[in-house]
């Protein structure tokens, strides 16, 4: 909704804001200077001004507003429908009983969410006062963030942040650059590098700013970040000269200035439309399967609410035919009673038994739900063993909706890089031409003085080949966007770089770059800085070579390469282009590539991940047409990625070959124990990854996703190049299916040694190929559910090759599945995004590659391996609780109110209420709430260590097994059965009439007179003891919190009862409850019946526990018996175990 | 960019993480660090119970072997409770009450009396307990459960002037107030019991009954109030109101006793008390006992001398007089010691059931549990 109204807004502003800006791009003329005649329309359009808006609330519209977003929500209009219910008409219960529990969720709802609006305008006011410096006629004037208007030149000092989206005009850095850190937008921390216009970089005084004369056309707003696209009309030069601009001249706000003493900057979009503003709305909600099947619970009990009241109806008219029952002399109707028409009476009567059972569904339950989702998330991120000392991070919650959800995981999707492996990249070797050069000391990335010797594996190269290795050298020196980030003066650069101290260090996107520029270094190529334009190198005799940057064609995930095109000091033009094998390979015209392929093979064999090499030498000619052919494309706006990307493909060809190299990328700590334990959860592991086969293989087979006894099924383009894709599907099924055909049912739960598991390798093409849909035969939609059915057959699954949208696609397949699995998706960098949104858990690691998933995910961890812990332990516990949580209150509603439907029977249907109201209204507030909400934060059925060691434990519990529709009606019979015992057995103490065997008529009576409320209340005492002690039955962890809670709500029933009864109360019409409950309490029937009673209802489901422990054991039992025996005192009752622990809270 | 972490999603408790302080560096890892301590870490001590058939074995023999006895105790107290229940409602021809039955009205002037003879075979010592006892009288019909102004029967002035809008319609006749007003005020329950013993010498020596010491001691002290001061004469103190529409006295006029009389009369203080159920009965006297040496209640002929005002033949109620001795577990009561006996033997039974089971099977799942 939030998203909604986003839109809404900008739709609204830009229809306001004229006809004319409703096309696709906007003119921005800066300074407000009006283009010189001829040039182009001078159109002034209307953009809204800087102001922030990120309060939801005004001071006028939060009541109805807030009123109406909270009874948009279904169980809050129930509520209050059935508030209003008992407002209107004559009901059993007073609105109180219902209005006061009400008015307090959404009360509370209501000041939690105002003052957080409260803070949000505070904040917004903060940043709309805060003081900008503007260039008017030549000078820097200040005025209010929120005046700001678009054209406006800003001035920005360092360690500002930029007060709208600019246009980058010039920088105190002579080379037009400024560094910028976005961690308050994507959370990267890094310095970035942003490029002011080239033709506007030279002025830099406001006096000469304000000369600029100049137009942007850019494209509407949109929230995409990294992407924007315009052009720039210069009129100061006799020729209007029009450049392109891209996201590199585009500085967000939100971002700060860094490492730069100021820049001026254009406004182009600003307030609302900024980039940032754009990026506020929210993900979609995701629900986790106990709130689904919670759901579905609550609509069996509207049925069984609905069904009872018309039940109730029907006999109440049925029963009241008789006149004298419907108004006998002593029991008069008033006179607007009797004039009421038949309809409405039972209509009324309809809604009053509602009413009277309405608290089958309570509001508190949605309390407590929430309560315990938030609060319980903590835990999270308190746990200290998924703290990470080396990153300084500990998990995060960002929803805490879902944290059951992660104890019901059955296919985990993993990204590769960065989530199994470490993403920390080490240069291994490399190989030109055939000679394979190895950097002898590796020391993981870190510069070591005195790198520079190489082992050379082949024979010495000849003077040639010596050449075409430098050429190798400089190319990978060159074919890159790192930076080099300085810690200090210019000066301390080339020094520190020289030295191979870490006063300075390289930083760039890709960590493989960084690997590369770092392994050169040891080689003898050190990569200094950009500046001006050149590219400065050291060589291996230390001398300082300049290389004009010209071209970057930069790195994208589909093409899989990058190339830059350089002009070196002797005037020659060279394009360098590294990228992966399948995509350099095709493009190359010469060179040694058999020799380069069967090294790449064989280091991909390795786990390595590899990179080709390959230049092309431009002829001028040449040059000029790649100018010609990509400025023409970057000037459109429409198809522009379309066009760039054919222009790339133009330029990108008839390469030479150089050379490959390989770089290692280490797995992840202990990524191996967490996937057989996650194997052995049950849980089916995917690898999604963009890397090569044979690199994921092997990163595959060290992380033990698949084994040596995996069998591995192939199911790439090189099978399906040999065979149909038909015959290739079917024959792999067939494998699968005759296995588990000869197998026994059940087999597949055990861990029988005999179990064979299939591992399949799919890639992306093929993957494609299964899932596009069905054109010219009808078979392709079968090829989908063969292909799952292979899937699910297999324990692990790796497809590489896989663009960012097919990880999604995957992930909704396997979603969209008959099973309907719960599936996990994890991964690390922007690319895993759109699965991580897709899974039903998204869970972002907070790596190198930005924050992108982390921001986007439900959950962030700092390592794969606390996946382990957040699954087995934290995701088990929170699912044992929340589902006792939701049974247990179905469980003691139904104990609640079923005794008042039977009492219906015996008050001639008039629905007099059994309990009074203070006891209706109190019983989920206060007497039985806080127990069940501190079992649900507390409850630990198995230690956490032996969830740890033993991960086959998470099968217990998996296919939401312990909210299936059996043990619903378990808990539901159960709770039946508890009402029955405790309305009769109060019932046949108050009044029966049997005949015993002497043929004697006998009546039995208490002592004293006790009246209907006396009934009640012993009714209730009965209720509220046995509900409690069967909480304290399914308690397995005693701390001294749940003894305080358990036994202080007892206590407080009585200490609340006493009170209640103790007092004519002078605020209330009635004092029904006067010295009830203390004349029961005196009477000695009453309290044996009362301890008679209890036991009687909690005897079955003793038994039934006792009963299925022993005759048929879950490994979780076993287990928990295990444990008893290893406890050291075997005689006492129930064992005193205490947990081991170093310190005391 | 300080507003974007406070957004949240329609009303939803989210947890806004710690996402946006990314930046901050070295600075913030103490910060991040969770503090360790074993509440955080979900380490505090506890106590872990297991049921199983071994723990839960001694409870099911200890319930069974105490609630057998108390059972049997409560079975055998409530046996020897003598009760005696008499019927007068005169539904039948044969009974001597049909003629009052039959012709009753609510406006006739001359009370119809009936006379109902009963032989009690055992003489009844100790106090013996007078009820009357009606059937398919619905005191819990919501109606008239609230039918009712507790804050006029607490003495309150103003709601003797004005009586509660719950008590409609009984509330007011004219434009007189009812006190005490309500439904269950109007249908008191009215017909007079006297007992009459017929000696076997022929002399018929009536029975004292106490009229007093049948409502709780709370109810006669401080939730019934008489309007007015404390010596007030209730005629005054009552003026401007009139009697319930069913009434043949007025409230002031209810015992010749000023401490029984008004709202506190202990039979109106009874009859206020509505039962649970549509069959109940009510404390009506006591008959204390005189002597050690005399049964208060000695074996033989008795009349019930019935003074006919209640009418309950209209919704085919039945009328009772029940005398009954009690006993420190009250009145009789069969049941309890039946539940008690059953409970009893059925957590006996299921013990012996378990121990069974732990041997057979206990054995077999979990070699655990041998050390037994």
């Amino acid at each position: 909704m939030g998203m909604d109204f986003s839109t809404l807004r900008t739709l609204i502003s830009r229809y306001c804001a004229g006809e004319e800006n409703c096309v696709d791009t906007r003119t921005v003329y800066i300074g407000h200077k009006e283009p010189p005649p001829g040039a182009e329309a001078f159109i002034q359009q209307r953009f809204p001004d800087n102001r922030i808006v990120s309060s939801k609330y005004t001071f006028w519209n939060f009541i109805p507003k807030n009123m109406f977003e909270q009874f948009r929500r279904v169980a809050n209009f129930y509520f209050l429908i059935i508030f209003l219910v008992q407002l209107i008409i004559d009901t059993p219960t007073s609105p109180v009983t219902s209005g006061l529990p009400l008015f307090f969720v959404i009360i509370v709802t209501a000041i939690k969410q105002g003052y957080e609006d409260w803070l949000r305008h505070k904040a917004d006011k903060a940043v709309n006062q805060c003081l900008v410096q503007v260039v008017q006629h030549g000078k820097v004037s200040r005025k209010h963030s929120r005046k700001l208007t678009v054209g406006d030149v800003v001035y920005v000092k360092e360690d500002e942040s930029f007060p709208c989206d600019l246009i980058l005009l010039s920088s105190s850095r002579d080379d037009g650059t400024c560094y910028v850190t976005t961690a308050s937008l994507d959370g990267e921390s890094s310095h970035k590098t942003y490029h002011a216009i080239q033709d506007t970089k030279a002025y830099k005084t406001e006096e000469e700013v304000n000369y600029i004369h100049a137009t942007i056309d850019c494209e509407q707003p949109q929230p995409d970040l990294y992407k924007f696209r315009g052009n720039i009309n210069i009129y100061m030069g006799n020729e209007p000269v029009s450049r392109s601009l891209a996201s590199q001249n585009l500085l967000l706000r939100g971002a700060t200035l860094k490492n730069t003493e100021y820049i001026y900057g254009v406004a182009i979009y600003t307030g609302m439309e900024t980039k940032m503003a754009l990026n506020y709305q929210s993900k979609s909600q995701k629900r986790s399967a106990v709130e689904k099947s919670m759901n579905a619970f609550l609509v069996v009990y509207l049925c069984i609410l609905i069904s009872k009241a018309v039940i109730n109806t029907a006999l109440k008219y049925v029963w009241q035919a008789d006149p004298n029952r419907d108004e006998p002399w002593y029991n008069g109707k008033t006179e607007s009673e009797r004039q009421r028409h038949v309809l409405i009476r039972a209509f009324t009567d309809f809604l009053a038994f509602m009413v009277l059972f309405n608290y089958i569904i309570p509001v508190s339950m949605y309390v407590t739900v929430e309560m315990q989702k938030f609060l319980g998330s903590y835990f999270i991120m308190w746990d200290d063993e998924m703290f990470d000392e080396e990153l300084g991070e500990r998990a995060v919650v960002n929803t805490s909706d879902l944290n059951e959800e992660l104890g019901q995981v059955e296919y985990v999707f993993t990204d590769k890089t960065g989530t199994l492996t470490e993403n920390n990249m080490e240069f291994i070797e490399c190989c030109v031409d055939g000679n394979v050069y190895v950097p002898h000391i590796i020391c993981n990335g870190q510069v070591m003085p005195g790198a520079a010797g190489i082992d050379m594996i082949d024979t010495s190269p000849g003077p040639e080949a010596r050449e075409r290795e430098e050429l190798f050298f400089r190319a990978l020196c060159l074919c890159h966007t790192v930076q080099v980030k300085e810690e200090e003066t210019v000066d301390g650069i080339k020094h520190g770089i020289h030295q191979g101290k870490s006063s300075s260090f390289y930083i760039s996107s890709s960590p493989d770059e960084v690997a590369l520029v770092e392994g050169m270094k040891r080689l003898g190529f050190t990569y200094l800085r950009l500046k001006d334009g050149q590219m400065e190198i050291l060589n291996r005799e230390d001398e300082i070579e300049r290389f004009e940057l010209l071209e970057v064609l930069t790195f994208d995930s589909v093409r899989r390469r990058m190339s830059v095109i350089v002009r070196s000091s002797t005037g020659e033009l060279y394009l360098f282009c590294k990228g992966a094998d399948s995509s350099i390979f095709p493009r190359v015209v010469s060179g040694k590539m058999e020799q380069i392929k069967a090294r790449v093979e064989r280091n991909a064999v390795e786990g390595l991940r590899t990179l080709c090499v390959a230049y092309r030498r431009l002829s001028p000619e040449q040059y000029e047409q790649v100018c010609h052919l990509l400025t023409r494309a970057k000037l459109e706006f429409q198809d522009q990625d379309k066009l760039v990307a054919e222009a790339y493909d133009l330029i990108e060809r008839d390469l030479i070959l150089l050379g490959a190299t390989a770089v290692e990328d280490r797995l992840q700590e202990k990524a191996a124990d967490t996937i057989e334990s996650l194997h052995k959860a049950g849980m089916k592991v995917w690898v999604l990854t963009g890397d090569k086969m044979e690199t994921a293989a092997a990163t595959c087979y060290a992380s033990k996703l698949f084994r040596r006894s995996t069998q591995i099924l192939e199911l790439t383009t090189k099978r399906t190049e040999e065979q149909s894709l038909h015959d290739v599907l079917f024959e792999l099924s067939r494998t699968v299916l005759r296995h588990y055909g000869s197998m026994p049912r059940d087999a597949s739960s055990g861990l029988s040694s005999e179990y064979i598991d299939y591992g399949l390798i799919i890639d992306g093409a093929t993957l494609s190929a299964v899932m596009r849909p069905s054109q010219e035969d009808s078979n392709s939609g079968n090829y989908k559910e063969i292909f799952l059915e292979i899937c699910r057959n297999c324990s692990a699954v790796l497809c590489c090759r896989m663009a960012p949208l097919q990880k999604a696609q995957i992930v909704k397949m396997i979603k969209s599945s008959k099973e309907h699995p719960i599936t996990l998706a994890i991964g690390d960098g922007a690319n895993d995004v759109s699965m991580i949104l897709e899974a039903h858990v998204g869970i972002g690691i907070m790596g190198k590659e930005g924050r992108q998933a982390v921001r986007n995910s439900d959950y962030a961890i700092p390592k794969f391996k606390h996946l382990k812990k957040m699954l087995l332990v934290h995701g088990h516990y929170y699912y044992i609780r929340i589902s006792e949580l939701v049974q247990y209150f179905f469980y003691k509603n139904v104990c609640f109110i079923f005794p008042q439907f039977l009492y219906q029977f015996f008050c001639g249907f008039s629905q007099q209420p059994l309990y009074d109201t203070a006891y209706l209204t109190l019983y989920n507030i206060s007497f039985t709430s806080l127990p069940i909400l501190l079992y649900s934060l507390m409850e630990q059925h198995i230690n956490m260590d032996i969830l740890k060691k033993e991960p086959t434990l998470y099968r217990d519990i998996a296919k939401n097994s312990l909210l299936t529709w059996p043990i619903f009606i378990y808990w539901t019979v159960l709770g039946v059965y508890d009402a029955i015992v405790m309305f009769f057995g109060a019932y046949f103490l108050f009044d029966n009439t049997t005949f015993t065997s002497n043929g004697q008529l006998m009546t039995t009576n208490t002592q004293m007179m006790f009246g209907n409320w006396t009934f009640g209340t012993l009714v209730f005492t009965v209720l509220v003891f046995t509900v409690t002690f069967k909480l304290a039955l399914d308690t397995h962890y005693w701390t001294w919190i749940n003894h305080f809670v358990i036994w202080g709500s007892l206590v407080f029933f009585v200490v609340f009862s006493l009170l209640w009864g103790g007092i004519i109360w002078p605020f209330l019409n009635y004092q029904r409850m006067y010295y009830v409950f203390m004349q029961m309490l005196s009477s000695g029937p009453a309290w044996l019946s009362i301890i008679l009673l209890i036991t009687a209802s909690l005897l079955p489901d003793v038994v039934k526990k006792v009963f299925w422990r022993a005759l048929w054991p879950t490994t979780t039992e076993r287990i928990q018996a295990k444990r008893r025996r290893l406890a050291s005192e075997p005689s006492t009752i129930f064992m005193l175990s205490q947990t081991s622990s170093r310190i005391s809270f | 960019m300080m507003a974007s972490s406070y957004k949240d999603e329609d009303g939803h408790i989210t947890v806004s993480g710690s996402g946006a302080a990314a930046g901050g560096g070295g600075g913030s890892l103490r910060n991040k660090k969770p503090e360790n301590t074993a509440f955080k870490q979900q380490r505090l001590p506890a106590w872990q119970p297991i049921l199983t058939a071994g723990t839960v074995l001694p409870a099911f023999f200890i319930i069974g072997l105490m609630f057998i006895p108390i059972g049997i105790g409560l079975y055998v107290t409530s046996n020897n409770i003598k009760e005696f229940e008499v019927d007068y409602t005169g539904a039948e021809m044969s009974s001597p009450c049909f003629t009052c039955s039959q012709n009753f009205s609510w406006n006739s002037t001359k009370p119809c009396t009936c006379s109902v003879p009963f032989h009690l075979d055992q003489p009844y010592e100790s106090n013996v307990f007078m009820y009357y006892g009606l059937s398919n009288f619905y005191q819990n019909h919501r109606r008239y459960v609230k039918s009712r102004d507790d804050s006029q029967l607490n003495g309150n002035e103003e709601s003797l002037r004005k009586p509660s809008k719950e008590c409609e319609p009984y509330a007011k006749q004219g434009n007189k107030p009812i006190a005490p007003c309500g439904a269950i005020a109007n249908s008191m329950f009215n017909d007079s019991l006297e007992l009459i013993y017929n000696d076997p010498n022929g002399s018929k020596v009536q029975i004292p009954l106490t009229a007093t010491g049948i409502a709780w001691w709370t109810d006669k002290h401080v939730k019934f109030r008489n309007p007015g001061a404390e010596n007030t004469n209730l005629t005054v103190a009552f003026q401007g109101t009139t009697r319930p529409v069913n009434w043949r006295r007025p409230v002031f006029q209810l015992d010749s006793d000023p401490d029984n009389n008004g709202f506190i009369n202990e039979d109106f203080i009874v009859w206020m008390r509505t039962a649970a159920l549509p069959t109940f009965r009510k404390l009506y006297r006591i008959i204390q006992r005189r002597s050690n040496v005399h049964p208060t209640l000695p074996c033989g002929n008795y009349t019930l001398e019935v003074v006919y005002n209640y009418p309950v033949r209209s919704f085919e109620g039945r009328k009772r007089m029940i005398l009954s001795t009690i006993s420190w577990m009250g009145g009789k009561n069969p049941f309890l010691g039946i539940a008690y006996i059953s409970v009893g033997s059925v957590c006996f039974l299921l013990g012996v059931l378990l121990l069974i089971i732990h041997h057979k099977f206990g054995n077999r799942n979990n070699p655990a549990e041998i050390s037994h």
